[in-house]
């Protein structure tokens, strides 16, 4: 024993005295090259074969992934509607001081009346005083018809003051808010949707504060999602916990065939393992009809058990087991039963070996099956949106609703983003306790 | 399988009321269809180390796993310090074990390790750190304490697997083939260091391995496993001399054999007429008596070359091949019919060198030929 360790003291003091020497004067190959740029020559080859053979996954990767998510978080603070519609008006605006109370000059309301009669004339696509209107109203609710009302009548406007011919049009104009609303809207970059997704807004005085509770939807919604995703988290675990020990303790073949079984929900499409939770699970179907028969319940007093958070807890659960049952299982695969064997034999209970050994070695298989699933369930959309109803919606949903039928794609970006920032700090929380290097999946 | 059967029965004779481990009639079967071990008697006495040697497949690992408690018996009873175990759950029979793998918790450190049966006993943390520290030092690894398994070598990690199967003080200690992962120097090492610990502790111990150098080395008393049966039981050395049938003579050690017929029985030596009409004379161990067929076993080591007068066997025989090996000269010779004949020839410089291909002279005593049971066609 001593010798051994004495053996590689020795090797160590030799590898020392080769880095000193190396440092001193370079080592040099036979032909008078430094060994060091040899080496390198030698290995160019390799480097660039491997770059080579990794290009087409990272071309694919940035214009795939990158730019879009670039893009999507780049959408949430960029709007450029109100300057693509009055291009003059945006840039005099920023004359004016709001903060001192008084409304903006006439020079300003003249670029502004002036726009508006332009923009109203020559509408483009994707240009007209609507899309600006809109964008304003995001921050004003109600103010939309006023933009398309003062706008049918601005070429009628040919001199000032302007604020009062404004106001001739609309009272609504004398409001020193509305301005306000509007300068921050020509400013093509804004965080006024990641405000409002976080249930956020500009009052009166220009100040950010919690929206009305009636509009609070966005935060109470991703609260949700981070609990019923834990939910569904903790239920994958309970169930796949067992199911995988059995899977690494039986014979290969027996094995395989109950893997097969674990694995056929993957192979079925999402959308027919949804329908199926609906047959399943609806006032009349197959669960509610045999707990009628067996007289658990009365017929009047069908459970409600889809359309709701139910429904999604319980199809979610069931879609997302695979995530929790693979890692698991190739972690206890690994695990040789002489460990619980040696903790026995040294005395320990079966619950004592369990907790102290067999356990603390599936850490990282539940650490990765956990992070897995849950920030799968996170972003799910399509079983929330088919099973959910109402009030067992997810955040994706919302996201997908501003994205495709309200068409407030900032809103949407900016949701989006939250939700990523999210998911990274709960990857960054579960670093800090697990370790991701510890993470197993196979 | 003759001499099995007497042997078991010798092993039911000898059982005394001091024997610490009994095996009583044990049967294992894991299908129901085929027997593991055959009605399995053995007793083991307090301070002895044991060895349960054979052939992967021979029933010794499922032997220790039902001391162990990790395998039911399927019938027949084990009897450890006189209480039958076979209703004890593992962790309440107290045996120390050094699995083949060492089993050594990968998430706890050496220390950690060494303390987990201790932690389990209950025993105080200050008693829990002397009694870590004393047996780091009986392996000789006091400075490991903080090391994970994992960085451990070979060697240093089955050290630790046999500290921790003795840290708790256990009479009696099970070893699973504990060498079979190290290289072959450090096996030997491991050999002598096993056998200093089991000297100085006093402790029982049980071995199992399919190395028959190992067993030799270290035990007391070897059993010599082969199909679910007990082939032999006795001492290193009267197992190398005196092979009770044909197999351990066989598995044992370098083992010259001849098939031929027994034409007379004398003062326990029978002579034996051979394949090939040579009389041979031989002890006789495992044959009734006149008629048998006969296996003749005899070590290579025994045989002399240009024997002096008066050697009960002296025959000719060809040699087909020289094997120098330093200290001695493996020859292959031919003799009898039986061309796979070896002899150990010491390598001296007095004697004239063989060729290939030319006749020699070799001879052996009576007693150094055993008759055993017939294998059949060699």
């Amino acid at each position: 024993m001593g010798k051994k360790m004495s053996d590689t003291a020795v090797n160590n003091m030799g590898t020392q005295a080769q880095k000193l020497a190396a440092e001193n004067n370079p080592l040099i190959t036979a032909d008078g090259i430094p060994l060091k740029q040899k080496l390198a020559k030698t290995t160019r080859k390799m480097k660039m074969r491997a770059l080579l053979l990794t290009m087409p996954l990272v071309l694919f990767i940035i214009v795939s992934f990158v730019i879009p998510i670039g893009q999507m978080l780049h959408r949430g603070f960029y709007n450029p509607a109100v300057s693509n519609v009055m291009p003059n008006f945006s840039i005099a605006i920023k004359d004016w001081d709001e903060t001192t109370g008084e409304m903006p000059s006439d020079e300003i309301l003249k670029v502004f009346v002036e726009d508006l009669a332009l923009a109203r004339k020559n509408r483009e696509v994707g240009k007209t005083v609507g899309n600006m209107a809109t964008r304003i109203n995001y921050e004003l609710p109600g103010s939309r018809s006023l933009f398309t009302k003062t706008a049918r009548r601005a070429d009628k406007i040919t001199e000032g003051p302007y604020l009062d011919e404004l106001i001739a049009i609309d009272k609504k104009w004398d409001n020193h808010n509305l301005w306000r609303t509007v300068k921050r809207a020509s400013n093509d970059y804004t965080i006024s949707f990641f405000l409002a997704a976080l249930d956020l807004k500009y009052d009166e005085n220009g100040e950010i504060s919690r929206a009305d509770p009636l509009y609070q939807i966005y935060v109470p919604i991703l609260m949700k999602t981070l609990m019923l995703s834990a939910l569904i988290t903790f239920l994958c675990f309970l169930i796949a916990y067992p199911v995988s020990y059995l899977l690494s303790t039986l014979p290969l073949r027996t094995s395989n065939l109950l893997m097969i079984l674990v694995l056929l929900p993957f192979w079925t499409s999402l959308l027919v393992r949804t329908s199926a939770w609906i047959a399943m699970l609806q006032t009349e179907g197959i669960i509610n009809d045999i707990m009628v028969y067996l007289g658990i319940i009365g017929d009047d007093g069908r459970i409600q058990m889809i359309y709701n958070q139910t429904g999604t807890v319980i199809s979610m659960v069931h879609i997302l087991l695979p995530f929790m049952i693979l890692p698991l299982y190739s972690v206890m695969k690994t695990i040789p039963p002489s460990y619980m064997r040696a903790a026995k034999s040294m005395g320990a209970t079966n619950s004592y070996a369990f907790r102290k050994v067999y356990f603390p070695q599936t850490i990282p298989g539940i650490a990765a099956g956990t992070l897995l699933v849950f920030i799968l369930a996170i972003g799910y959309y399509i079983t929330p949106a088919l099973v959910g109803g109402s009030d067992g919606i997810f955040i994706s949903n919302l996201i997908a609703d501003h994205i495709r039928k309200t068409l407030n794609w900032s809103l949407g970006s900016a949701l989006a983003a939250i939700l990523l920032v999210v998911v990274l700090i709960f990857y960054w929380m579960y670093n800090r306790l697990v370790g991701v290097d510890k993470l197993k999946f196979g | 399988m003759q001499g099995a059967e007497k042997n078991n029965m010798a092993v039911n004779k000898s059982a005394t009321d001091t024997s610490y481990v009994r095996f009583e009639n044990v049967q294992k079967s894991y299908d129901g269809e085929v027997l593991v071990v055959k009605d399995l008697n053995l007793d083991i006495q307090k301070g002895e180390f044991v060895t349960m040697l054979g052939p992967s497949g021979s029933g010794k690992s499922t032997c220790l796993m039902m001391l162990a408690g990790f395998e039911p018996a399927t019938h027949g009873e084990i009897f450890l310090d006189d209480r039958p175990i076979n209703t004890v759950p593992p962790h309440k029979r107290g045996i120390g074990m050094v699995f083949q793998n060492y089993a050594l918790f990968p998430h706890m450190t050496v220390a950690e390790n060494l303390a987990f049966p201790l932690e389990v006993r209950g025993m105080s943390r200050s008693d829990q750190e002397d009694r870590v520290k004393k047996i780091l030092d009986l392996v000789e690894l006091p400075q490991m304490a903080g090391r994970r398994p994992a960085q451990l070598s070979g060697g240093q990690q089955q050290r630790v697997a046999v500290a921790r199967a003795l840290v708790f003080e256990p009479d009696l200690v099970l070893m699973d083939e504990p060498l079979g992962a190290l290289d072959k120097q450090l096996r030997e090492q491991m050999q002598y260091e096993i056998k200093h610990i089991h000297e100085n502790l006093g402790v029982t111990v049980v071995y199992v391995t399919h190395d028959q150098t190992e067993a030799l080395t270290m035990s007391d008393r070897v059993a010599v496993f082969e199909d679910g049966v007990i082939q032999q039981l006795s001492s290193p050395e009267s197992l190398y001399e005196s092979p009770q049938n044909s197999f351990v003579a066989q598995f044992i050690g370098e083992n010259n054999k001849l098939n031929g017929v027994v034409e007379k029985v004398s003062k326990g030596i029978c002579q034996v007429r051979t394949d090939d009409g040579t009389l041979l004379h031989a002890e006789k161990v495992n044959v009734e008596g006149v008629g048998d067929k006969t296996t003749l076993s005899l070590r290579p080591e025994r045989i002399e070359l240009d024997p002096p007068k008066g050697t009960k066997n002296v025959v000719k025989g060809r040699v087909e091949e020289l094997i120098y090996l330093g200290d001695h000269i493996r020859v292959r010779m031919n003799v009898a019919g039986n061309s796979e004949f070896i002899v150990k020839v010491r390598n001296r410089a007095d004697k004239r060198p063989l060729k290939e291909g030319q006749d020699a002279k070799i001879g052996w005593l009576a007693e150094d030929c055993k008759a055993l049971d017939y294998v059949g066609q060699l």
